[in-house]
């Protein structure tokens, strides 16, 4: 290093505090990410183009993120109406107070069990064998003959929301008890209904926090691989699966275009986080 | 990747809630109801199926085969032990410097949060196809064998649990008074080594422990990254098994969901019993 030339040799003590770290972050996350980076923009024949992200345009890619961006604003606004109102529900519903205490540990255990046993649960209860297919077969409908699959934009959904939900769920009780019971009494003085109460105060403070975490789940959901490539053995027209597919054998016939595919779902990606990150900011305003 | 949280701790002080009218309640009775049964119903069919394996009686065969199954146990194994060295490579690296970052170089904070927060923006997928051309070839060549495929793994999995380590291990020095524990220790004579060993580590062992067991719960079972790595680990084992077998797969899931149970529950309690204190 240059720098041990330099009298500021407290300086460099401090930085090796922290060097591993800067390391091993180069190595197994900015490294593999920025060589994707480079090669997207590698053409065929070698040499620098745009040409790659020209063709994210065409059929099978257009197909593959529509699909991922429908599945992950249908679970994100699913996810987000449902989990809101159970977390309201327990948190200020009424309800007896050991439910928000198992609502809360049901929640993170639901929302990090995604992945292969997830795909397994819905397999056996509305694969085509499954417990709640069969149960619907003995009152004489046969849901696989009325339109509906598992290995469907609407079976996905389904089984996305068992870790959408809960992830709102833990994101949203810790913002509704930042809801002050100062303001529901000056609301109430003032002759406010509560139903004015939550349009004109609570829901205008909570909505940064609960628009933030729905993208929040968006991205959740775009990013996902593992538990729909258990569901449907990595072949449904899914933008993570694409890339899979594109690791296991160039399907793209584009070696270039994978790396385009890779890396605007990276985009994508930091996209949400950074306004998720910037809502969150903005919510803790008045609910940290 | 699936972003993840570990159960937030009750607040102790949060205000009881005044009760509301009874229409309300009966809304909110309905709502946990319907989110309940949601949840509830493809664990209990989960359940009912794996009890089914024997024909005409309830039993817990397909538990039994589950666990005769040579491939359950290496791959389980293999997955435990690869969970239990990243969660070390990641204490390792994020426990110096959280403890930097807090005490010397406040500065530097947006740039290690940014960075521990990658693996949010960067899907497992992405990481994994990243990893797989930056390590198939010289200078980097990792990927030549099994063993070197797996310390890979390892490292990729360190890197991934970054984000709750970071946030975890963070919390916990905010919870505790770094500057005048250390300036006590050096004032005692002691290094920089032996007071992260001596000092910072045990007070901090409830946050050390709540990241530990949230990486576990997550790498355990984790398929992307190990199946393009061609691992034969827990996650790969698991989605084969999906394919090939009709009832062990449900005791695999049953198994897994409380093994995720676990984890969390005990996450949860540790953090209670903090509190107490």
């Amino acid at each position: 290093m240059r720098g041990a030339k330099r009298p500021s040799q407290f300086h460099l003590g401090n930085w090796l505090g922290v060097l591993p770290f800067f390391v091993f972050s180069g190595l197994f996350l900015i490294g593999p990410t920025l060589i994707l980076a480079y090669r997207s923009f590698e053409g065929l024949e070698g040499g620098l183009t745009l040409n790659n992200y020209r063709l994210l345009a065409s059929p099978a890619v257009i197909n593959a993120y529509g699909m991922s961006i429908r599945v992950s604003l249908t679970t994100a606004i699913l996810g987000g109406l449902f989990g809101f109102l159970i977390a309201w529900a327990v948190s200020m519903g009424g309800l007896p107070r050991p439910f928000r205490s198992s609502s809360t540990t049901f929640s993170g255990v639901a929302s990090n069990f995604a992945g292969v046993p997830l795909a397994a649960a819905f397999i056996f209860t509305l694969g085509r064998v499954g417990v709640i297919t069969a149960l619907f077969q003995v009152f004489g409908i046969d849901l696989y003959r009325s339109g509906f699959s598992l290995y469907s934009f609407t079976g996905l959904t389904l089984v996305y929301l068992f870790f959408q939900i809960p992830l709102m769920v833990l994101v949203m009780l810790p913002a509704l008890d930042g809801l002050k019971p100062d303001w529901r009494e000056a609301a109430e003085n003032l002759g406010a209904t509560p139903g004015q109460y939550w349009r004109q105060v609570a829901l205008p403070v909570l909505m940064p926090s609960i628009l933030g975490t729905m993208i929040l789940l968006f991205g959740n959901s775009f990013g996902a691989h593992a538990t729909a490539y258990a569901l449907t053995g990595g072949l449904f027209n899914l933008a993570t699966l694409l890339i899979g597919q594109q690791i296991s054998g160039d399907v793209l016939h584009n070696p270039g275009l994978g790396y385009a595919v890779a890396m605007g779902m990276v985009i994508i990606m930091a996209f949400s986080i950074l306004i998720y990150s910037i809502l969150q900011r903005r919510s803790e305003r008045w609910l940290g | 990747m699936t972003i993840s949280t570990a159960p937030a701790p009750l607040k102790a002080e949060a205000p009881a809630a005044e009760a509301p009218p009874k229409g309300n309640r009966f809304g909110s009775w309905l709502i946990f109801v319907m989110g309940a049964l949601y949840f509830l119903i493809p664990l209990a069919a989960t359940f009912y199926w794996s009890l089914r394996a024997e024909k005409g009686r309830l039993g817990f065969e397909a538990y039994r085969r589950l666990f005769a199954d040579a491939g359950f146990l290496t791959s389980f194994s293999e997955s435990i032990v690869n969970a239990v060295a990243a969660i070390f490579l990641s204490l390792l690296i994020i426990v110096p410097t959280a403890y930097w970052v807090r005490l010397r170089m406040p500065k530097l904070r947006p740039v290690v949060e940014f960075i521990t927060l990658l693996p949010f923006v960067i899907p497992a997928v992405v990481l994994v196809f990243g990893i797989i051309r930056l390590y198939s070839r010289p200078p980097l060549l990792l990927t030549a064998t099994y063993d070197s495929s797996r310390v890979l793994l390892v490292c990729v999995y360190a890197a991934i649990s970054f984000p709750y380590m970071f946030r975890s291990v963070d919390n916990g020095l905010r919870a505790i008074d770094v500057r005048t524990l250390t300036e006590a220790a050096q004032s005692l004579g002691a290094n920089w080594f032996i007071i992260i060993r001596e000092v910072i580590f045990p007070n901090l062992r409830v946050a050390l422990l709540s990241g530990a067991l949230l990486t576990f719960a997550i790498v355990l079972g984790e398929l992307t990254i190990a199946l393009f790595m061609a691992q034969h680990t827990l996650g790969p084992y698991m989605a084969n098994l999906t394919r090939s077998k009709v009832y062990e797969p449900s005791a695999m899931a049953i198994v897994a969901f409380a093994i995720t149970w676990a984890a969390m529950g005990m996450i949860a309690y540790i953090s209670r019993e903090r509190k107490r204190q």
